[in-house]
């Protein structure tokens, strides 16, 4: 192939590539239809967790009774000194690990390495249930040692333990809903499934997995550090 | 889940064949199937929610005529009213029944590009119409908070449906989200990455940009409606207080402190107004090619009509406060909220104008959907206008929560849509069903909806003007409310079993025509859109036969100087010379057309 034919396939840049993609016939962007739908459904999943922050610093401005002090309620004591936040230090540790892993069996899948692909995935839902197993050791702790309920709590306001319950729940749903997911195209990547229909859908899982761990950067930075 | 890879995709497109009549029929995964199986049950739930005004209008036409409504009746038939008719009625019918229909046909595509995808969202919309009807049988029946659902009216024990009603209110709503979710993935996917060969984006017709930007609106809005949804289920079955403020409730503290109602009507009218579009950017677009086939001319400024849907799309974002003037806000946002509101006129107006220059010396053809489209154009001027004055925060003030607002919102979202779905469903009946309606009934279908909708709806904005509260279930005797009010209000009253025992004529129409309308012949209006290109009439289950179309240029080439015909469809190869009719030319003419 000559390399004019090159650059006259290969998208423009910017401005050019942008109009060349809207001009186009067929389909506005040379992705799959699965990898389109995914981001179509993360920017509406964006709003759904914008929602859910905007809610919370709302009603953390509303309610009359003082925010609780998170860093104390949040510690764990290793040996007799509180260490303020080191669970959810280790729990943000394992999801950002897992997007690693994710993006390399990402990598993998499109060089048709079905075996790395399959251990890589595995590895990352073995990461993703690590983090709700330890979201349920947090939750049991809070809910069983501490006291705190969704409709009150001993420590101040009673919204701090409905918001907290209710978004970190919903983030954790949607952690479990990506590990089954993940184990799902596992299983499907090692049966061979997409020798034939190409390695896409590793890339597309793999887009709603590290937006899952996006929104826990700030699922992290609201609650545990504002 | 259907997973194609990108080379050649309408190849390797996976079809599902079926096997047997509830294969077919049933769980049928052919978008043409299931958009009939959606407009079904969002027809259904609107016959219900007609029912209820019909009742509802009886207690205020004629108060404590009929036994049954009581306060607490009322209050649930005006809720489940409204709430039935915006969200499950009309929503559903346009994004997907007209969606599901319109799409892939004009498209030039096989399916939805999830066929199994657009199959559960069918059955999931079908459970949250069965949660919804459920509300009325649980004990205290459905919620009566009004459709909007403000709290903390929505859990004191004075409201009817303060415990079950409003639980399964909520958590039909939840489900319909999901169900609108997974239709509307489908449809902008459809619309992006789908089109057959030729088919640019600024060649599809103005149905599918509206029911396109439409998706998008219901992709990023429905999401507040949900976080509402779930935090106002925590509220209630939780004992939490996102939405709950202090409240004392005969004499005694309520379990709750501290949440912030308003924070309730923020998301719910972040949902809201968007939702207002959800509604009309499809009626717009379904009108405009009604419109501009029987005028027999291409639609007027068909650049700017589809900047104008997407202009609209983006402001209904940013205006969700002027709902809320009544409920206190700083003077500056007020300011704000009032002039993007007034903005969103613009754009509005810009495709009013074109709708009317498409008339504008065009070929009209009087059919019936041609009745209805013309008639959307009053209607919605009528009601737009009467949108210029509730956007000001001053006029708002006291004309809030009055019989004004009520008028408004149905001319512009109720009688408007309507009768663009009316427009639309007889104009696309030959081509669902194969066969012709009978046109007279149609025709008098038309003038007793749109007479009846101005008898009902242009006293109201009188009522309106003198004060008379909206959501009130008896008016009584009041100094500033003249007793004659009470008179407007029965013929009110009148007017609306006119116009409900006068849709009847549609269902007989659309049901006798079924078997014995005339056959229809193929493309029996002359339109130059790709869906009624389609080998078959109506067409079969992947729609194109063994080979997809190609598009040769946009849907609106009508009367066409030189051309065989008075359209050209969008098939077409350009390559065809066009042989000019000598007998008929006129050189004049033509030049003078072309340089338009």
């Amino acid at each position: 192939m000559s390399e004019a034919a090159v650059a006259a396939n290969s998208p423009a840049e910017g401005m050019d590539g942008l109009v060349d993609d809207w001009s186009a016939d067929k389909q506005a962007y040379h992705v799959p239809w699965g990898k389109a739908m995914m981001w179509l459904f993360l920017v509406s999943d964006t709003f759904i967790f914008s929602c859910f922050l905007v809610g919370y610093l709302n009603v953390r401005m509303t309610t009359t009774e003082p925010w609780p002090v998170q860093s104390e309620i949040f510690a764990l004591s290793f040996g007799g000194a509180p260490i303020p936040l080191i669970l959810i230090a280790i729990m943000t540790f394992v999801l950002i690990t897992s997007s690693g892993t994710m993006a390399m069996a990402v990598n993998y899948g499109y060089r048709r390495d079905k075996t790395k692909t399959f251990w890589l995935i595995c590895a990352t839902a073995l990461f993703g249930a690590m983090f709700v197993g330890m979201q349920v050791f947090e939750w049991s702790k809070l809910i069983g040692d501490e006291g705190v309920r969704p409709w009150g709590n001993p420590f101040g306001a009673a919204q701090f333990g409905s918001i907290f319950f209710m978004v970190t729940g919903f983030h954790g749903l949607h952690v479990t809903c990506g590990v089954i997911y993940l184990m799902w195209v596992a299983l499907r990547v090692k049966r061979g499934y997409y020798d034939d229909k190409g390695f896409e859908i590793v890339e597309i899982a793999g887009l709603y997995w590290h937006f899952v761990d996006l929104v826990w950067v700030f699922i992290f930075a609201f609650f545990y550090l504002l | 889940m259907a997973y194609v890879p990108l080379a050649d995709q309408d190849k390797e497109m996976e079809m599902h064949h079926p096997h047997s009549w509830v294969e077919k029929y049933v769980w049928s995964q052919d978008h043409k199937v299931i958009a009939i199986q959606y407009g079904s049950i969002a027809v259904f739930t609107g016959i219900i929610g007609l029912t209820l005004s019909v009742l509802f209008r009886l207690q205020l036409g004629f108060p404590e005529s009929v036994d049954f409504i009581d306060p607490n009746f009322y209050y649930q038939a005006v809720t489940m009213h409204g709430m039935i008719m915006v969200v499950y009625f009309l929503t559903a019918l346009f994004l997907g029944g007209f969606g599901n229909y319109m799409i892939p046909l004009m498209c030039g595509a096989r399916d939805m590009v999830f066929p199994f995808m657009n199959m559960l969202s069918v059955w999931t919309f079908l459970l949250s119409v069965i949660i919804l009807m459920a509300s009325f049988f649980v004990g205290g029946g459905p919620t009566g908070a009004g459709w909007t659902l403000y709290p903390p009216q929505t859990a004191m024990e004075g409201t009817p449906g303060h415990d079950m009603g409003i639980v399964l209110m909520l958590i039909s709503l939840a489900v319909f989200i999901v169900a609108t979710t997974m239709g509307g993935l489908n449809y902008a996917v459809t619309v992006l990455q789908y089109r057959c060969r030729g088919l640019t984006m600024m060649r599809l017709p103005l149905t599918v940009w509206g029911i396109f930007v439409a998706t998008i609106l219901a992709l990023f809005a429905f999401p507040a409606l949900l976080v509402a949804a779930i935090m106002m289920l925590f509220d209630t079955l939780l004992g939490t207080s996102f939405f709950m403020p202090a409240v004392i409730e005969a004499g005694a503290p309520l379990d709750h402190n501290g949440g912030s109602p308003l924070l309730f009507q923020h998301l719910f009218w972040f949902f809201g107004h968007p939702e207002v579009y959800i509604v009309a950017l499809p009626a717009f677009g379904l009108v405009s090619d009604v419109l501009s086939t029987h005028a027999r001319k291409n639609i007027f400024g068909y650049r700017m009509m589809v900047w104008a849907i997407i202009a609209i799309g983006g402001l209904s974002f940013i205006v969700w406060a002027h709902h809320m003037y009544v409920s206190g806000m700083h003077p500056y946002f007020g300011f704000f909220f009032a002039t993007t509101t007034l903005i969103i006129a613009v754009p509005t107006a810009l495709k009013v104008y074109n709708w009317v220059l498409t008339l504008w010396e065009g070929d009209i053809r009087l059919n019936a959907p041609m009745y209805f489209a013309i008639g959307f154009i009053f209607t919605f001027i009528h009601g737009g206008l009467t949108g210029l004055f509730l956007g000001n925060v001053v006029i708002d003030l006291p004309l809030s929560d009055t019989y004004f607002v009520i008028a408004h919102f149905h001319m512009v979202m109720g009688v408007s849509p309507i009768l663009v779905l009316f427009a639309a469903i007889y104009h696309w009946y030959p081509l669902m069903s194969g066969r012709m309606f009978h046109e007279g009934l149609a025709k008098a279908h038309f003038w007793l909806t749109f007479l009846g909708a101005y008898a009902i709806y242009l006293p109201m904005h009188y009522l309106g003007f003198l004060g008379v509260p909206r959501r009130y279930y008896q008016i009584g005797a009041t100094d500033f409310i003249p007793a004659s009010a009470q008179d407007l209000n029965a013929s009110i009253t009148i007017a609306a079993i006119f116009v409900a025992v006068a849709q009847l004529l549609f269902f007989v129409n659309i049901i006798w025509s079924l078997k014995y309308g005339k056959k229809a012949e193929k493309n029996p209006w002359g339109s130059a859109s790709l869906e009624w290109q389609t080998p078959d009439l109506p067409p079969k289950h992947g729609n194109w036969g063994d080979e997809l179309p190609t598009v040769y240029r946009w849907a609106y080439d009508y009367s066409v100087p030189g051309a065989h015909e008075d359209f050209i469809p969008q098939n077409t190869p350009e390559t065809v010379e066009p042989t000019v009719d000598e007998e008929h030319f006129d050189p004049d003419q033509d030049a003078s057309k072309a340089d338009i």
